[in-house]
């Protein structure tokens, strides 16, 4: 605290008053002043010049370190690149008393950033002052009293590691080891987690001799929060080692982790199944993976179960090509075969998200054989998400074997979602139809599904209907101009006459999302003249919403039909009895007339570079949304 | 004590306590159709897979009509009949086996709390393998992650009609006059009481209110595990306060340790202070907070009571993590600030009373009238009221500024009239202060409006 007032004030110097005020305020008793000056802090710390800095702010800084963890998190997330604000490099050891403190604080958030911190400016630590500085720090955090210490420490080692003496790494191994079989479960995990990255920067000889003791005992601690981190870490050192140790080394531990009593360390094994399986190479992949990840797939508890599933894809097409098949056909499909009737249906789910992927590793006649009664059998499923997952990726088997051959179940298994009594399922379901109408062909999709897209249109709920009309959008998007007229627009134009007003109200919304992609022709002759007959509506909602798809569609449409057909019916409007019809008439001719106007003004525009100056200011306060983009093509002629 | 009252011997209904499921509140459509789902099995128990191979059990002989040379024996057959582990997730297998063994389990019950002379030393081990096998085991994951204790049904365990019968018979084993804790110790070692720890996340109520009696016997009997008990319970709510933020046992856990800082020895240790700075306070950051908080509260006052010194660390532990956003536990942290003001030595009061008071002013101007109505109840509180009396020169001028303009300006007629209550009291308290509080307080706000 006496810092302050011996850093602002004593000299005097009005150059530096706003800064005065910036340190006042790291001292201030209301948080948010705090903070918003610890994000300043560098440009205090640029002021103040790095002699002061590191003699004076520095120091205040160490002191204060007792603040509310939000200001704290701030302070250690600025202090990692403060290094050019000290002096460099040559300076950078001046940073770590702050840090130290901070990497000791209880709050995780600020601990691990203060951690992060360290580890950016270690690199910018010479050997010798790695040796002479942070080294120790290391240590100091290594024996700290309380556990908030020694978890930071473990953060550390390898960042230093690599750049200290042969002595100095022997401290490192050491405290590294203490560390693992540490009495709090927390330093423990925090050991384990940093287990592989430590691993990483050791010397071969010392990964043998060392790590994998610190691994073996770590998989086999008495908590599984800690057990399931060295499975992680059994990836990292997998890979450090060469083939021939992994069988002795490494192997025994994984194999008791596939089968630990906790379902954590079990689902971990399952989780980081494809990275262990390229991490010990195809030869045990061959021995030991496939029958634990038979067992993994058959596990008791559906979590883990869940996790081997959604990696049954990964897992076999990582397989040695030379046995893949029959590894596949012989041990994995029995599996796969069992999980599509699961009991559980989030395991269920997480097959069908991937099942599919299968085919292509198995080619058409094993799909066919195999893997199309499983597929057909998810389509059936009681569980929408699975029926889901499955639809959703079909792009998988359209590629191997063709569409066709699901299609005959995949009907009614979209029929039946598109029907389900979740709205959510049936707005899933309509999201994958433009992707299905793609791959299905235009003619299937006449023949079966437009039926279907008609029909959400009338669904009760509006969120259905909403995603039907851009539904529309899409398919004529993706099957053009011409389909459209033929086959979606009259029956859209026809809800028009329907005697519920919702759904003559779809008819405009419609008409909105497909003014555009049809074209003009087709809104001028088709769309338009149902618009302007709509205007004559007994429902005011359905009035005001032709005011609306009138300035809608009116950018599509051209000149000639705005003057002639939209104008008297937007005027007819504007003398509405209900005052919304009349609001919305008038938001349309406001917008409607800037449009129209741009067809004068183009014509102004024409005659010389001084109207067309006049043109974009009147362009500006017109805020019409084509404008600039047309002014801007007239200003180019 | 309530850990002293023994859990109820029927499987009660423990869902009676709960309130209508919070999904159906909002829109809720996926939390509810997956309710649905989850209701069909609510059940859950991982118990069942150490099971090697299936042992067809057969009745034994009554314990009552064994003769006394063949009773420890039998007792002994009984206690490893009851290892083997049952099926209740199919709840038709095995029915015969599953009442052979219930049976077994009532009769073990029943002789080792009526009959004396039945514990010797070779059934020790026994016993507690017996209960080791069947206690013992990972928690399934829960059916719902988001697992809301206020708001949600727990997952009961399925093996419980087993389950409950071994609880019994540990809790009645560790209280028969027989029990022997130099015999029980080499048993009932370390790793045994860290897995039993580890099964207070169980989500059934009526588990963990059997081992919180059971914990509570095994501290109090074997008086070696005591600081490793401490130690490991730390490392519970370290984790959850910093790592998880899930333990379903948590108020379980403070309820025995509020009768374990009872037995504090004086002066108190650092191991203890330390436990209240960097454990019990830091809980009170726990989004959970409401479900532990007349726990953690009741720790706290223990605490204070024990030893008046550590008030100033209480108090300021308690500013430092008071609520920036949540109203609901800002009445809690506000309750909890007059249990123990309740209990303050006058002295320490004054140590506290500038930056208390400044944050009981905060959550008088509070929005919420919840919240300040909360704050105002302190002045129906005779005992801090004459605290505040010895220190209205300082508490005064502290609040009054804005005590005045919240009277004028709160919504709610009822924290008006709470706050011109508690006008009046301090313009008896100290009516020259008040009047000229008041005066600057107008000449304030004439020369703010010119």
């Amino acid at each position: 605290m006496q810092h302050k007032s011996k850093m602002a004030g004593a000299d005097g110097d009005d150059s530096l008053y706003p800064i005065a005020v910036l340190i006042d305020e790291l001292r201030n008793e209301d948080v948010q002043l705090r903070l918003n000056s610890i994000k300043k802090l560098s440009t205090i710390a640029l002021a103040l010049g790095v002699e002061r800095t590191r003699t004076e702010l520095l120091p205040f800084l160490t002191d204060t370190i007792y603040d509310e963890d939000e200001v704290l998190l701030a302070l250690a997330e600025q202090l990692g690149n403060f290094t050019m604000l000290v002096g460099g490099p040559e300076y950078v050891h001046c940073l770590l008393p702050p840090l130290e403190s901070l990497a000791t604080v209880e709050e995780t958030v600020v601990r691990d950033k203060a951690v992060e911190s360290l580890r950016k400016i270690s690199q910018e630590h010479s050997p010798v002052d790695l040796e002479v500085h942070f080294e120790p720090l290391v240590k100091r955090l290594a024996s700290g009293d309380w556990f908030t210490s020694r978890t930071s420490a473990c953060g550390l080692f390898s960042v230093c590691y690599p750049r200290v003496s042969s002595t100095v790494k022997a401290e490192i191994r050491q405290h590294f080891r203490t560390l693992c079989s540490d009495d709090t479960p927390m330093v423990r995990r925090a050991a384990a987690s940093k287990l592989g990255e430590f691993a990483k920067v050791l010397e071969l000889d010392y990964v043998k001799s060392d790590i994998i003791s610190l691994f073996t005992a770590l998989a086999s601690d008495e908590q599984d929060s800690v057990r399931l981190l060295a499975v992680e870490a059994c990836v990292s050192i997998a890979t450090l080692l060469p083939q021939e140790d992994l069988e002795t080394l490494v192997m025994p531990t994984l194999r008791q982790a596939a089968e630990d009593k906790s379902w954590r360390v079990r689902y971990m094994v399952a989780d980081k199944f494809s990275e262990l399986q390229k991490a010990v190479g195809p030869e045990i992949t061959k021995n030991d993976l496939v029958p634990a990840f038979q067992n993994l797939l058959k596990d008791c508890e559906a979590e883990v179960r869940a996790a081997a599933a959604n990696k049954v894809k990964e897992f076999c097409e990582n397989l040695p090509e030379d046995s893949r098949e029959t590894i596949i056909m012989t041990h994995i499909l029995p599996c796969v075969k069992e999980l599509v009737s699961d009991t559980n249906q989030h395991v269920k789910s997480a097959l069908a998200s991937v099942i599919m992927g299968l085919s292509t590793i198995l080619g058409k006649d094993n799909t066919v054989e195999h893997l199309l009664p499983l597929f057909l059998a998810q389509l059936k499923d009681e569980c929408p998400e699975v029926r889901l997952n499955i639809i959703s990726n079909l792009d998988c088997v359209n590629e191997v074997i063709g569409i066709r051959q699901l299609s005959q179940s995949l009907l009614p298994a979209i029929v039946e979602l598109a029907e389900d009594a979740k709205w959510r399922v049936r707005l899933a379901i309509i999201e994958y139809m433009p992707l299905l109408a793609g791959q299905l062909g235009v003619e299937f999709f006449d023949e079966k599904l437009n039926t279907l897209c008609m029909a959400w249109l009338i669904d009760h709920v509006y969120a259905i209907r909403e995603a039907a009309t851009c539904n529309l959008m899409k398919l004529v998007e993706k099957f053009g101009a011409e389909w459209a007229q033929n086959t979606i627009v009259p029956k859209v134009l026809g809800m028009a006459n329907d005697p519920n007003y919702l759904h003559r109200m779809t008819t405009l919304f419609c008409i909105n999302a497909l003014s555009e992609v049809c074209g003009q022709d087709i809104t001028t002759k088709q769309m338009l003249p149902v618009v302007l007959k709509m205007s004559n509506d007994q429902v005011a909602n359905v009035r005001f919403n032709v005011a609306k798809s009138l300035q809608k569609i009116g950018p599509v449409l051209d000149s000639n039909a705005l003057q002639t057909e939209v104008k008297p019916v937007l005027e007819k409007l504007d003398t509405d009895t209900d005052m919304d019809v009349k609001y919305f008439a008038q938001e349309a001719i406001s917008g409607k007339y800037t449009t129209l106007s741009i067809f004068f003004l183009y014509e102004v525009a024409s005659l010389g570079p001084r109207s067309l100056l006049v043109v974009l200011v009147l362009c500006q306060t017109h805020r019409s949304t084509m404008c600039p983009a047309e002014c801007v093509s007239q200003c180019e002629r | 004590m309530e850990t002293t009252k023994l859990p109820p011997t029927s499987p009660s209904s423990p869902t009676t306590g709960f309130s209508v499921p919070s999904a159906e509140k909002v829109d809720g459509f996926p939390r509810r159709s997956m309710r649905r789902a989850r209701q069909r099995r609510s059940h859950s128990s991982s118990q069942f897979r150490y099971q090697s191979s299936q042992v067809e059990l057969t009745p034994l002989p009554l314990l009552k009509d064994a003769p006394v040379a063949e009773l420890h024996n039998l007792f002994c057959k009984k206690l490893q009949q009851c290892c083997v582990l049952f099926d209740f997730l199919d709840c038709v297998a095995d029915l015969k086996g599953k009442e052979i063994k219930r049976a077994a389990l009532n009769e073990l019950v029943e002789s080792v709390a009526t009959s004396r002379g039945v514990l010797i030393e070779p059934l020790y081990p026994e016993a507690i393998k017996m209960i080791s096998v069947n206690i013992f085991r990972t928690l399934p994951p829960s059916e719902n992650p988001e697992f809301d204790p206020e708001e949600d049904e727990p997952t009961l365990e399925a093996s419980w009609p087993h389950l409950q019968l071994v609880y019994e018979f540990f809790l009645r084993f560790l209280e028969s006059p027989d029990f022997q804790p130099s015999m029980a110790k080499r048993y009932v070692d370390q790793k045994f009481v860290l897995q039993l720890l580890e099964l207070f996340d169980s989500e059934d109520p009526r588990e963990r209110e059997y081992l919180k009696t059971i914990l509570h016997r095994v501290y109090g009997k074997l008086l070696g595990l005591r600081a490793y008990i401490r130690k490991q319970i730390n490392n519970i709510f370290l984790r959850f306060i910093y790592e998880t933020e899930h333990f379903n046992g948590v108020a379980e856990l403070l309820e025995i340790l509020g009768s374990i800082i009872n037995g504090f020895a004086l002066p108190l240790k650092s191991e203890h202070k330390q436990f209240l700075v960097r454990v019990l306070i830091p809980l009170h950051t726990a989004k959970s907070l409401s479900i532990f908080h007349a726990q953690l509260a009741y720790c706290v006052v223990q605490f204070m009571e024990k030893d008046a010194t550590v008030t100033e660390y209480i108090i300021r532990g308690l500013l430092k993590y008071w609520p920036k956003t949540c109203t609901q536990k800002e009445v809690m942290f506000l309750g909890e600030i007059e249990e123990i003001l309740d209990v303050i030595e006058p002295s320490q009061f004054i140590r506290v009373q500038e930056p208390l008071f400044k944050q009981i002013t905060a959550c008088i101007s509070s929005p919420h009238f919840q919240v300040a109505e909360r704050a105002l109840y302190f002045w129906n509180n005779e005992y801090i009221l004459s605290l505040i009396e010895e220190n209205s020169q300082v508490i005064l001028p502290l609040v009054f500024t804005t005590l005045y303009r919240v009277s004028k300006e709160h919504w709610n007629q009822t924290i008006v009239s709470l706050i011109y209550n508690v006008l009046k009291t301090f313009m008896e308290m100290n009516s020259k202060l008040f009047d000229d509080l008041t005066a600057s307080y107008k000449c304030h706000l004439v020369s703010f409006s010119e």
